[in-house]
């Protein structure tokens, strides 16, 4: 028998699939769990089928749940390693490329958009670029247009920043306003951020890499299978897929479409590549 | 023998051990860890709170010690008998149906990303009366809920005694917390464990 609030979990998300949209039925379940119970208290709710009543009947509480079941965590230049990967192998093979397209999936408040800008530019390939940015979280996305960050967080921005192999130090790409840092305009320029979901939209480019770390995590498999599916789709024949340092595509049927550029920062290449 | 010990509240049928430890927690890791045979039963998860930016260093250490088979996990890997999963830095690692490993990169609980309490209570769920919760040396309060949780899923919590841990304030939020099934020091954590293990011999036959 199931247990009670394994079956109130599955009636609350069915209730915001159809009530908003938004699907999380596909979500990993000992996190989502999680949040669930920090967002019971939050709303003063004793069981799930209480939240369930509060948040079909009250909409105006909805953007706050929603941002309770999308947080993401996250930091520029998270596991500078990757970024030192991209610059060092991935990026001379796409500077072949007479124009470039770059899908971060999941971008939530912007922080790897922004890195993928910064990147990009040093490697002087910014000009040609466009990178999509896309989360489900409208908030997020308002955040992440904003580019603006708490100043507390950039003394570890800064030193991951360094870590990829920076030759110049973040402070070139902010200002600081009070308690603030300001990004540079011009990076956002090159970047489209839109509203986007893994688990019920379609492919909608043609890019040469795509970037999404730490959000196949959230998905059970068959949620990781629909996302990574879109990602091989949306690749041209040898672009480049990078994922989570913890992610894998060791247990997708997707696996095999991949060869492995580097094991140890979890990059990935389409097969089918001439070069 | 420590037969009683195991034997308090039938603690029989252990399918899995979650330990979580920080400030001393590591010294007390390298006492139990070596002492578990492997006997394809236990399956055991390990939360030890370090530096953020450092990969762990421990399955390294750990894995020429003991008679598991030692790992950082991946995300959505199945877990296995015989294993010994230590959280990766950096995430939280919790237990999914299956079992299967599942990583988040959610906030930081009691400053900490591994927390303990994230894999207790989540191991809880997926274990219920077949995990035992291990609460080590430490110096924060992360694990006395988790541990509360173990207890109220019917699973079994011990307490390192906080006398002996180099660090009491883990154990001792735990206690204030929840009724351990036993408080020990490491030694006799090690003897129950040992019992734990040779009881599985003896339900083989």
């Amino acid at each position: 028998m199931p247990d009670q609030s394994d079956i109130e979990m599955r009636l609350l998300l069915d209730a915001i699939y159809h009530r908003y949209h938004f699907d999380f039925r596909a979500y990993a379940t000992p996190s989502l769990k999680r949040r669930l119970r920090a967002a019971m208290q939050r709303f003063r709710c004793d069981t799930l089928s209480q939240l369930q009543d509060r948040a079909l009947h009250e909409p105006a509480l909805f953007p706050a749940l929603l941002d309770y079941l999308t947080v993401h965590v996250s930091e520029m230049f998270r596991d500078p390693s990757y970024f030192r990967a991209l610059r060092e192998t991935v990026l001379p093979v796409l500077r072949t490329y007479p124009s470039l397209k770059v899908w971060v999936a999941g971008c939530s408040a912007g922080e790897e958009a922004y890195s993928m800008a910064i990147l990009l530019h040093e490697e002087g390939l910014l000009a040609r670029s466009l990178i999509y940015a896309t989360d489900i979280n409208p908030r997020a996305l308002q955040r992440a247009e904003a580019g603006v960050f708490d100043v507390a967080s950039i003394a570890g921005f800064t030193d991951n920043h360094r870590r990829s192999g920076a030759p110049v130090s973040l402070s070139d790409y902010y200002m600081a306003a009070y308690d603030s840092a300001v990004f540079n305009k011009a990076l956002k320029k090159h970047i489209v951020f839109s509203d986007h979901s893994l688990a019920t939209d379609s492919v909608f480019a043609e890019v040469q890499l795509v970037s999404c770390r730490n959000v196949l995590i959230y998905f059970d498999r068959g949620l990781q299978e629909r996302a990574i599916g879109l990602f091989r789709d949306s690749l041209c024949h040898g672009g480049f897929l990078g994922i989570g340092s913890k992610e894998s595509l060791r247990f997708s049927r997707h696996a095999d479409a991949f060869a492995t550029v580097s094991a140890e920062d979890r990059i990935y290449r389409l097969q089918g590549a001439t070069a | 023998m420590n037969a009683p010990i195991a034997g308090q509240r039938g603690m029989r049928d252990i399918r899995a051990i979650a330990i979580g430890g920080s400030a001393g927690g590591v010294e007390a890791l390298a006492e139990l860890l070596p002492a578990l045979t492997a006997r394809g039963m236990l399956s055991i998860f390990v939360v030890v709170h370090q530096p953020r930016d450092r990969s762990s260093l421990l399955p390294g250490i750990f894995a020429s010690r003991c008679a598991f088979a030692v790992c950082e996990p991946d995300d959505k890997q199945v877990v296995r008998p015989d294993h010994i999963y230590f959280a990766p830095a950096d995430y939280h690692m919790l237990v999914d149906a299956g079992p299967r490993i599942s990583l988040s990169a959610d906030d930081l609980v009691h400053h900490s990303r591994p927390s303990i309490d994230v894999l207790f209570e989540s191991a809880a769920d997926v274990y219920a009366e077949h995990l035992l919760a291990i609460v080590l040396s430490g110096g924060n309060e992360d694990g006395a809920d988790g541990a509360l949780a173990v207890r109220r899923a019917g699973g079994f919590v011990v307490v390192q005694d906080p006398e002996t841990a180099r660090v009491p304030m883990m154990p001792r939020s735990a206690l204030a917390k929840v009724a351990a099934d036993a408080v020990l020091p490491v030694a006799e954590i090690f003897a129950l464990l040992n019992e734990l293990c040779e009881k599985e011999i003896v339900d083989d036959r």
